[in-house]
């Protein structure tokens, strides 16, 4: 049934439709309304889960970790700052390989204090060992959230869906929610392998000394790597039962584009408008959308990318000192390649600043004329920047 | 594509207008979105809310810059705002005011919404009203789906002072000369 509802009510509905067991949340700011309306579900006997309130996002994975160990379907919500205060616990769970799934509203991290979107928070932990889906409409995260679940489970890695604050989450749309019986068929009860019982005990969090430790941090990079085709299945699966693909990037136009624009999250669906543009004009651009951060899909994304001439990757997040963190990646997957096309990174849309049709077309335009000259003049630009307030410009 | 821009100031429900409207036409079986401007929100102060409509999916996420038709729901703001800023050719502004008043390139429609909203809610939240006008003076959604969203979204109660308003404005809603 098709509703007309925010990104956030898309969560929390997934969550719920996942009949999850257990949601640890702090419900103060830089919360969103995903975990009060899970709280309502809860109260008013929609949702059979067990609704802990904690006094901080730090305590409230850590009770997740706790939940997950006892073998149930467990989910917390966070953004921006909170997920800071969560980091810490985020390499635990993944290091424990609990199936935990997260929410992360995609909001820039102080200072300057800022409430707004960017996607700094959630690449400031693109090394704790959790599986990143970012999405481009409402649409997406309700499919996101139901399908997290049972890739967590397959893999025994935790998943963040992630997804743009406030451009998505406080935007209302169409959505074609789910059947509860049909997410019941997709998603049938979870079952831990490795569950805390007092009748079989196990130990959860034992000390991995120098001899053992590397073997573990490399069991888990073997089951991140191994996660690209698990995502793909769980994908297809669900493709076959809603009618909606979503793999683990998404080739728009891009057959036999010479300019691919490349990003992740609600700023694909205005790139997709500027690459009809271009092709009204026949120009060969094309967009490569890229729905999983982590793993990174360095193989996939070679391929996709390696018939273009230039390619402009569009990112609101940077490494200060570095790149963005899709173009510094994206350039280690061309390290051996035979073939390159030239690579030039756009940082945008940071703390809420509004990526304009117009700073799309100046990423494109620049792609273009890298892809004639054959040559990059700059390979790093921050597109909206008022150059004379930063000293860029008298 | 089909879009909206509407002024307010925080607590005259700027936010919610876009939403109701754009559920309107979804109801209508059209494509719809409904966001607000994000900024720092507070009671009073100048705010902005956008919807678009559409016959397919729509993907574009950035801010409007261009409408094709404005709605304001404070008498005292186009004194404050340029709000008839990038509207296009033929557009039409849509005033909570008392008097006609003209904008270079685009049409104006106007009613008393503040009265209007003091006589069937008792307290000045305008939206509720223009969105009554804004069906008179674009013809875009019909009374019947503004009807009916507000009673999804309000409590009977509220619904039924609301619709009074909505008709009102309806009714009231006059084209500049």
């Amino acid at each position: 049934m098709k509703k007309f509802i925010t990104g956030n009510d898309a969560a929390a509905i997934g969550a719920k439709l996942a009949r999850v067991k257990v949601i640890s949340a702090y419900p103060i700011t830089p919360q969103t309304t995903i975990v009060e309306k899970l709280s309502e579900f809860v109260a008013n006997g929609e949702l059979d889960a067990e609704y802990m309130k904690v006094e901080s996002e730090h305590s409230a994975l850590s009770a997740c970790i706790g939940a997950a160990a006892t073998g149930v379907r467990t989910f917390t919500a966070t953004s921006s700052q909170g997920l800071m205060l969560m980091s810490e616990i985020m390499f635990v769970a993944s290091g424990l390989r609990l199936p935990i799934v997260m929410t992360n509203v995609n909001r820039s991290l102080s200072a300057p204090l800022n409430i707004w979107c960017d996607q700094q928070d959630s690449i400031a932990v693109r090394d704790s060992g959790w599986i990143q889906l970012y999405c481009e409409n409402n649409q997406e995260i309700i499919d996101s959230t139901i399908q997290a679940f049972r890739i967590a489970e397959e893999t025994l890695l935790p998943v963040m869906v992630c997804f743009d604050g406030y451009i998505l989450s406080h935007t209302t749309e169409p959505v074609d929610i789910p059947e509860q019986d049909e997410v019941d068929k997709f998603l049938p009860p979870y079952k831990y392998p490795y569950s805390l019982d007092p009748e079989h005990p196990v130990t959860i969090g034992a000390v991995g000394v120098p001899d053992f430790y590397e073997e573990f941090r490399y069991m888990l990079q073997k089951a991140m790597l191994e996660s690209r085709g698990k995502i793909l299945e769980v994908g297809q699966a669900f493709n076959k039962q809603f009618g909606r693909e979503h793999g683990l990037i998404e080739c728009y136009r891009s057959d036999d584009a010479e300019v691919l624009l490349l990003t992740m999250g609600s700023l694909s669906g205005s790139v997709k408008e500027v690459v009809d543009e271009y092709r009204g004009h026949g120009e060969r651009v094309g967009l490569v959308k890229v729905r999983t951060f982590r793993p990174f899909l360095a193989k996939e994304l070679a391929e996709a990318l390696s018939n273009a001439k230039a390619v402009a990757v569009l990112e609101k997040n940077f490494s200060p000192g570095s790149t963005g963190a899709l173009f510094s990646d994206l350039s280690g997957a061309f390290a051996n390649a035979k073939k390159s096309p030239l690579l030039l990174n756009f940082i945008c849309g940071l703390g809420g600043r509004d990526v304009s049709v117009i700073q799309i077309r100046e990423a494109a335009k620049a792609a273009m004329e890298a892809a004639k000259t054959g040559e990059v003049k700059e390979a790093v630009r921050w597109l909206g920047l008022r150059e004379t307030m930063v000293g860029l410009r008298p | 594509m089909i879009e909206i821009r509407f002024h307010g100031r925080g607590g005259q429900g700027a936010v919610t207008a876009a939403r109701l409207l754009a559920e309107a036409a979804f109801l209508e079986g059209k494509h719809a979105q409904a966001f607000p401007f994000f900024g720092a929100e507070r009671r009073g102060a100048p705010v902005l809310a956008f919807a678009r409509i559409d016959d397919k999916q729509i993907r574009v996420r950035t801010q409007i810059y261009d409408p094709d038709y404005v709605v304001v729901l404070d008498p005292l703001l186009p004194e404050v705002v340029d709000v008839a800023s990038g509207i296009k050719q033929g557009g039409i502004i849509v005033l909570n005011s008392k008097k006609s008043m003209k904008f270079p390139h685009a049409q104006t429609a106007f009613v008393d919404a503040t009265s209007i909203a003091m006589e069937t809610l008792g307290v000045p939240i305008t939206n509720t009203a223009m969105l009554g006008a804004f069906a008179k003076a674009t013809g875009l959604v019909t009374l019947e789906s503004l009807i009916e969203v507000i009673k999804r979204y309000f409590s009977s109660k509220l619904a039924e002072k609301n619709i009074s308003a909505i008709k009102a404005a309806y009714e009231q809603t006059r084209a500049a000369a």
